[in-house]
């Protein structure tokens, strides 16, 4: 049924590269093409995910069951495990500190915001807007390669003798300051700091990259209202990155000054040791709060990709059109815009002003509203669809279940007044990792599953997915919804053990359950690697458009250098056309014209057919020079 | 290029196919970048502003007494006007502002020739161009170098200096300071340096493009497209010097 109507010249002038031979090396290494480029971020953010996942193990295993004995990591872990004179090996606990620490990090900032926005906005936008790459090639080599470079640093940073940072991912000073004031404000903490400098930069472009392809490089047709909602969310993204991110910068090199060259931005009236230091003046909250005009950004620059893959793979196989595109994009505006101006919320316990706290916890509450329209967008979506379960549409769904469960725990937590006593307890990092981390991964994993076919032109096991996905949803509720009680109880977070406490006795054994969930959990994993893996070499031969979706990334069969190898497609109408009345099909694509199915076409999209003449006729100004 | 002619109705062009607004990928990536560059140095000036609201002013502390008999202490922010006085050549006399005021003139100016070439430029005027940069240069080594006199004169300090912790102490650097709290200094140092930073990345890409300039690349190309990008970061930079020059020396 693809009528794809052929005109004039290319969009890109990338014809002359088509012919010759790329070595081995541009090929796959320093490659420019936006979906290698794409590939390398999904395997180093699964890599990290890796490394990520197995520390959360070693100290769940510390917090689950405080008298194990953990001998047999001696070898991989040295000196961080010290055996006392009955043979029993006990892990060290400013090691505990650096694990959770580096576990925090790598999971916010490698996985879920260099593999998730680096894999799927690298690879979605230019296939789905129809471009022949990113506006720069270049400059998207480059901001690999600068993630590569942060990510060598951090890695080589877990091995030095003081080991990695052990400040918590937020690295607040004055401990992080003071070299002194623990073993992970050593030469690990500055290796963070150089490291979340480069991912800065490579962040930073990045997320120009994307926007400036969106902005030039769309196809004929493709509007602004007929872009996938995958294509709104990692543009907003990239913008919430692109503003975000330097203050993180600014804040990263006051703090290297403050522990190399013996400046007082951050540190005022402190002892060490008993010893007072000199430095007056500066403000640790200063840092909070910059740290937390990134923090809270980025905490939606890792969920808006994530919602824009799930709602693309609800809309494709719940068989009908999204719920409310362009209450979609408005609410997407709205969290991006809210995301500016509520970072104070993780501030209530810093002595803030009352009346401060009240205007912030009125903001953060407000977040609630465009949040719950999507959730509520996609449960209409899948409201009396035709659903096709396949392992991405599971995971989409597991998202949406995640962010509803997560956001309610939010909504108790941006008031100031719950805020103060639930602060850094368990329940925080309960409604964190729901919301967050859960949701995210999953909406990562729904995005692999239903783009591999494109990626590699092989097709994932159905089954192991289902495997994975049952094992991972159940397990990872059963670790964090468990952590709400433990919160309310007093738990705090970052404790290396409670074994001190009378009162948390009784918890112990809910300590050890949520420990096991966490060993499945990331157990689980294993079934995802090994299908991922097995399936890039010996996976099923996959067809061009295995989901019958709209977009326009399906309509180029296994795309090589340029994506399309004839003309790019034009663009016609909205992505969403699934289900629609009259039509023959239960699908129609972004690139089939109205005036060839007028069977279908409702009367406001009759009078567009006499436009598509002269959209066909758009022609990129090569005047104007890039 | 002065007049770019696309054939695309307006009608129709936020339609794709396409640059809607009429500019290259590179002008569009060079404007977002210094979107995000804005905020690397918002967040370095409120920071500052934060820090330097929470110390008293010497008039806080006596309240009563004339500004002229300012006095350095590590109890009050200084006075701009009290710490920066001297100029090049005139040692002695106290000419507040005076140098300052010197420097971000030249800096303005070189704003203007930048401006100049970029409209030489759209004339595919090699020669112009050539003159103009060579001038947007010479006012980014001026301004340099007088950053790095006045620099000099503020870690050096004043001949009477300030008793801090009981020791007589001349002039700044990141842990003391004669002028008043050694945060005073601290912030001066980094966001002076860090503009200068800029400063000087632009000097370097001015001079790459006079060198192209030159060489006749851009004739060749038939354009003077990457004269206005740098021109963008040259503005920039002039401005962000402006905000550092109004926290720093006027408030
Ligand atoms: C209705 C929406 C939400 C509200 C009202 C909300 C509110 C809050 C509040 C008040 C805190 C601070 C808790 C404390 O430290 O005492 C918090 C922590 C956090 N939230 Fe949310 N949240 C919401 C949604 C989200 C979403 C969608 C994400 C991520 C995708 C997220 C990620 C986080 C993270 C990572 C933290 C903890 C950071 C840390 O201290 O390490 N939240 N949230
Ligand atoms: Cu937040």
């Amino acid at each position: 049924m693809a009528a794809v109507t052929a005109h004039v010249a290319d969009v890109h002038a990338h014809e002359e590269h088509e012919h010759h031979e790329l070595s081995f090396v541009r090929k796959y290494i320093f490659s420019e093409d936006h979906k290698t480029i794409a590939k390398q971020y999904l395997i180093s953010g699964i890599i990290w995910a890796v490394i990520g996942g197995l520390m959360s193990v070693v100290f769940r295993l510390q917090l689950g069951f405080p008298n194990l004995d953990m001998a047999w990591l001696k070898p991989i872990l040295g000196q961080w495990v010290s055996i006392s004179a009955e043979g029993v090996g006990k892990l060290d606990p400013n090691f505990y500190l650096a694990l959770v620490t580096m576990h925090g990090t790598i999971m916010v900032f490698f996985v879920l915001t260099a593999g998730l926005s680096g894999t799927f906005s690298n690879f979605l936008i230019p296939l789905q807007i129809g471009a022949r790459d990113m506006a720069s090639g270049f400059i998207n080599m480059l901001s690999y390669w600068f993630f590569f470079l942060s990510s060598m640093v951090m890695f080589v940073s877990i091995f030095v003798e003081t080991g990695p940072a052990g400040g918590g991912w937020v690295v607040y000073p004055p401990l992080s300051a003071l070299a002194d004031a623990n073993p992970g404000s050593g030469i690990g903490m500055t290796l963070w700091l150089v490291a979340m400098a480069l991912f800065i930069v490579s962040s930073l472009l990045g997320g120009i990259n994307y926007v400036t392809t969106v902005i030039n490089l769309r196809t004929r047709g493709m509007s602004f209202d007929k872009l996938p909602l995958t294509i709104w969310a990692f543009t907003f993204t990239a913008i919430l990155g692109i503003l975000a991110f330097p203050v993180l910068f600014s804040a990263a090199l006051l703090l290297i000054f403050d522990r190399s060259f013996g400046t007082s931005f951050f540190l005022s009236e402190i002892y060490v040791n008993g010893q007072a230091l000199p430095n007056q003046g500066g403000s640790p909250i200063l840092f909070q709060h910059l740290f937390w005009f990134l923090g809270h950004p980025e905490v939606y620059i890792i969920i808006l990709p994530a919602l824009g893959i799930t709602s693309e793979v609800i809309a494709t196989n719940s068989r009908k059109p999204i719920f409310g595109y362009k209450a979609m994009i408005f609410s997407m505006a709205g969290i991006m815009f809210l995301a500016f101006i509520v970072w104070a919320h993780h501030m209530f316990v810093t002595g803030m002003n009352p009346f401060l706290g009240s205007v912030f916890m009125l903001l953060t509450l407000i977040i609630a509203v465009p949040s719950a329209v999507k959730a509520f967008n996609y449960i209409t979506t899948l409201w009396r669809g035709n659903i096709v379960f396949t392992p991405a549409m599971l995971f989409a769904i597991g998202l949406v279940s995640f962010f509803v469960s997560g956001g309610l725990t939010g909504i108790i937590l941006g008031n100031s007044a719950l805020d103060i006593q639930l602060h850094d307890t368990y329940f925080v990092v309960a409604h964190f990792h729901i919301v967050m981390g859960a949701a995210a991964i999953f909406g990562m994993l729904a995005g692999v599953y239903h783009w591999f076919p494109k990626m590699f032109g092989r097709m994932m096991n159905a089954k192991m997915g289902y495997a994975h996905f049952w094992l991972t949803f159940i397990s990872s509720y059963l670790v964090f919804f468990p952590m709400h009680y433990i919160g309310i109880a007093g738990f705090p977070r970052r404790y290396y053990q409670w074994s001190g406490f009378a009162t948390f006795d009784s918890y112990a054994d809910l300590n050890a359950f949520i420990t096991v969930a966490a060993i499945i959990s990331v157990a689980a994993q294993a079934i995802f690697i090994s299908n991922f893996v097995y399936s890039i070499f010996k996976g099923k031969k996959a067809p061009a458009n295995p989901w019958n979706s709209n977009t326009l990334e399906w309509t180029t069969d296994n795309p090589g250098h340029g994506n399309w190898p004839g003309e790019i497609p034009t663009v016609y109408r909205w992505p969403y056309d699934y289900s629609k009345p009259n039509s023959a099909v239960d699908f129609i694509p972004q690139n089939i014209p109205y005036s060839s199915t007028p069977e279908s076409n409702l009367p406001h999209e009759n009078e567009m057919i006499a436009d598509e003449k002269e959209i066909e006729k758009l022609e990129f100004d090569r005047s104007i020079p890039d | 290029m002065a007049t770019v002619n696309s054939t695309t109705p307006e009608r129709l062009i936020w339609q794709g196919g396409t640059q809607p607004m009429k500019v290259g990928y590179g002008k569009l990536m060079m404007w977002v970048f210094l979107l995000s560059d804005t905020f690397t140095f918002s967040a370095l000036l409120i920071s500052y502003g934060l820090v330097r609201f929470s110390y008293p002013s010497f008039q806080d502390l006596n309240p009563g007494v004339s500004l002229k008999n300012f006095e350095f202490s590590q109890q009050w922010w200084p006075t701009p006007e009290a710490v920066f006085e001297a100029v090049p050549f005139l040692h002695g006399i106290s000419l507040p502002l005076v140098f300052v005021g010197i420097m971000t003139f030249i800096l303005i100016f070189s704003s203007v020739t930048m401006v100049l070439a970029v409209e030489a430029g759209h004339r595919m005027d090699k020669a112009d161009v050539e003159k103009w940069m060579l001038w947007t240069i010479l006012g980014g080594f001026t301004f340099l170098g007088s950053q790095a006199w006045e620099w000099n004169h503020f870690i050096h300090g004043t001949p009477e200096g300030s008793m801090i912790d009981g020791v007589q102490f001349f002039g700044a650097n990141l842990v003391h300071n004669q002028y008043g709290p050694t945060a005073f200094a601290d912030f001066f140092f980094f966001i002076t340096g860090f503009h200068g930073t800029h400063v000087l990345s632009g000097v370097v890409l001015n001079i790459l493009i006079f060198y192209n300039a030159a060489n006749g690349v851009y004739e060749k190309r038939g354009h003077y497209d990457m004269v206005e990008k740098v021109g963008l970061y040259w503005h920039f930079v002039d401005l962000v010097w402006v905000f550092v020059f109004t926290f720093f020396y006027l408030v």
